[in-house]
């Protein structure tokens, strides 16, 4: 593997280490199996690059760019809260819902963003190879981003959303307005989501109506290596998992992809990405399973 | 049109007839399909025969990014990486994702509708920089005027398409925008994925004189579909995608997508020869293929006229 995939391939793992700790908070801190991310995803990026065409600044596209996902995630939330559809199915309806919506942000199906000034501008040609620059600015936001939800998560408020998803009856019993968590965790999650998508369409040079297919897996995937990596019971460690494990991730792909002795084709990434996961998910238990003979 | 292309092939090959350098071409397609794997195949053999052969001084490898936007740019990292003497990116955001990821290694796109569209390059005459490639707008001028020589009194043409694809986005505003010049009324019909298709090709009949699908992916995937409705409503169905009149089109005038692949091809040997990809200028791929299906015209009581059959490439029984 060559230092420019290597790098690449953290940079990647980086932009989708905000889709997995957005699809941590919906699925594991609030127990809201979310598939709207498949639609928040691409949405983020409409939205910042049709904005940064515009001519807006690329943060405050970036920004207008997370609130459409926390719209995104609001609307599952009414569905889910106001009008009973269950969860899932209601995540389903938004995601493609936002296919439709994503073709009226954009127009077209696909926007370019190759010649356009994105927030990774100003970084490049300050000595460092773009290569360099990408990985390292994104990885502050997501190290900012670790930090403000695990705050968050420690607060007043979090703690009520960490126990409307641990258990609902017992938070509303405590005075807890679950609907409203509910709302706020899902608004939260797909804005992360939407920032993710942002970043990627900023350093890819392009929006596209189809990059959201498996978002939610590759999100999933990256939780789930991050859990059994760390499995502690600490939120700071469960927000570094999904960092990790989202790198670990792309790390493990760009590794099927450059390795001609295993004979791996990218046709073959999403039998990859199912042996990894399922990997993941059974070793700490096989683990667990010696432990207890 | 074939005859030129071997001819420039030809010129080529003896221009430079000593090769002794190794060289290194990476090719990438946004997903697995019967044209951009021809696509493929066509700039491998020109590189053959332009002396660049696998396993002797050409390494050629190929990934194909499922239909993943997100696995496109972790191949074009790859690519990127790798540092080769080209790189090939077959669709638009394979294409896009290559661009954005390197200044200095020589790009060769392909199977691209609107290069100016996807920034892929500012200047189809005088791209500049790193980039160049060629582009496979589908000649809608010759699509229309095949339709209207086929059937003079038609004023509607229905056209199947997924608002998804940006190439068939492209193609249906031209063909709008042509057709109304023709006084031809356009009736758009969307289908998202391949099981919207058949419902998609229903919502035409009756509104329409004919079918038109251009190089669409995902109603090219379905394409039976949409014969099925067009036989039962006694319409003739035009394609751009040469491969779709075997499967029960009447007729189509479009690429040879191995052809496409042997003319992006060759401009790769090009920039191997020394040249520089910035001076190359885009072209539109040339030499269109006519297919026809006098069959599937028979099944709808329609009779295709001689000088069509007479100057088809080629008919299918």
């Amino acid at each position: 593997m060559s230092l420019i995939a290597f790098l690449g391939a953290v940079e990647l793992g980086l932009v989708f280490a905000f889709v997995a700790i957005g699809v941590y908070l919906a699925f594991r801190i609030l127990d809201f199996p979310d598939l709207t991310v498949d639609g928040s995803f691409p949405l983020g990026a409409a939205v910042a690059a049709v904005l940064i065409i515009a001519g807006w600044n690329p943060w405050l596209a970036t920004a207008v760019a997370m609130v459409a996902g926390a719209a995104a995630g609001l609307v599952t939330a009414t569905l889910n809260v106001k009008f009973r559809i269950l969860n899932l199915l209601a995540s389903i309806l938004t995601m493609i819902a936002l296919f439709s919506v994503n073709l009226r942000v954009m127009g077209r199906p696909n926007v370019a963003l190759i010649n356009q000034d994105t927030m990774l501008t100003p970084f490049y040609g300050l000595g460092l190879p773009d290569f360099y620059v990408r990985p390292l600015f994104i990885g502050v936001l997501a190290i900012l981003a670790v930090f403000l939800v695990w705050r968050f998560l420690a607060s007043d408020l979090g703690l009520a959303m960490r126990a409307t998803g641990a258990n609902p009856r017992m938070a509303r019993a405590q005075g807890v307005k679950t609907s409203l968590h509910i709302y706020l965790g899902m608004a939260l999650s797909n804005a992360l989501v939407a920032l993710g998508g942002s970043l990627f369409a900023q350093t890819n040079g392009f929006a596209d109506v189809t990059s959201g297919v498996g978002t939610i897996v590759v999100g999933l995937a990256a939780v789930i290596i991050g859990e059994t990596l760390f499995h502690s019971r600490l939120i700071i460690w469960a927000l570094i998992g999904c960092v990790v494990g989202s790198v670990l991730y792309r790390i493990a792909i760009q590794l099927a992809l450059s390795s001609d002795i295993l004979g791996l084709k990218a046709s073959d990434l999403n039998l990859v990405t199912a042996v990894l996961v399922a990997a993941a998910l059974v070793l700490p238990r096989l683990r667990r399973g010696r432990a207890a003979a | 049109m074939k005859l030129l292309t071997a001819a420039a092939f030809a010129a080529l090959v003896f221009a430079q007839p000593a090769l002794a350098r190794d060289v290194t071409v990476d090719v990438t397609a946004i997903v697995e399909h019967p044209a951009l794997d021809a696509v493929r195949d066509g700039v491998k053999d020109a590189l053959g025969e332009a002396g660049f052969k696998v396993g002797e001084n050409l390494t050629f490898n190929y990934e194909s990014a499922q239909g993943n936007p997100g696995t496109a740019a972790q191949i074009a990292r790859q690519f990127i990486g790798n540092g080769p003497d080209v790189i090939v990116p077959i669709s638009t955001p394979s294409a896009q994702a290559v661009v954005s990821g390197t200044r200095d290694i020589p790009v060769v796109f392909s199977a691209v509708t609107d290069p100016v569209g996807a920034q892929l390059v500012k200047d189809l005459k005088a791209p500049g920089g790193n980039v160049t490639g060629l582009s496979d707008l589908s000649p809608i001028g010759d699509h229309i005027a095949l339709i209207k020589e086929i059937l003079p009194n038609v004023k509607t043409v229905g056209v199947l398409f997924n608002p998804g694809e940006t190439n068939s986005v492209t193609l249906v505003e031209l063909l709008k925008t042509l057709g109304a010049e023709q006084g031809i009324a356009v009736v758009e019909s969307p289908a998202t994925r391949s099981s919207e298709v058949q419902n998609a090709a229903r919502a035409l009949a009756g509104r329409v004189d004919a079918i038109y699908v251009p190089t669409d992916n995902t109603i090219v995937s379905a394409l039976e579909s949409a014969v099925a409705v067009a036989v039962e409503s006694k319409l003739p169905l035009f394609t751009a995608d040469t491969d779709s009149v075997s499967r029960g089109a009447v007729a189509a005038l479009g690429f040879n997508y191995y052809d496409v692949g042997k003319q992006t091809g060759a401009i790769v040997v090009r920039i191997l020869n020394g040249e520089k990809p910035g001076d190359i200028p885009v072209n539109v791929a040339a030499g269109t293929d006519l297919v026809i299906n006098p069959g599937a015209a028979e099944k709808i009581g329609l009779e295709l006229p001689k000088a069509v059959v007479d100057r088809a490439t080629k008919v299918i029984k």
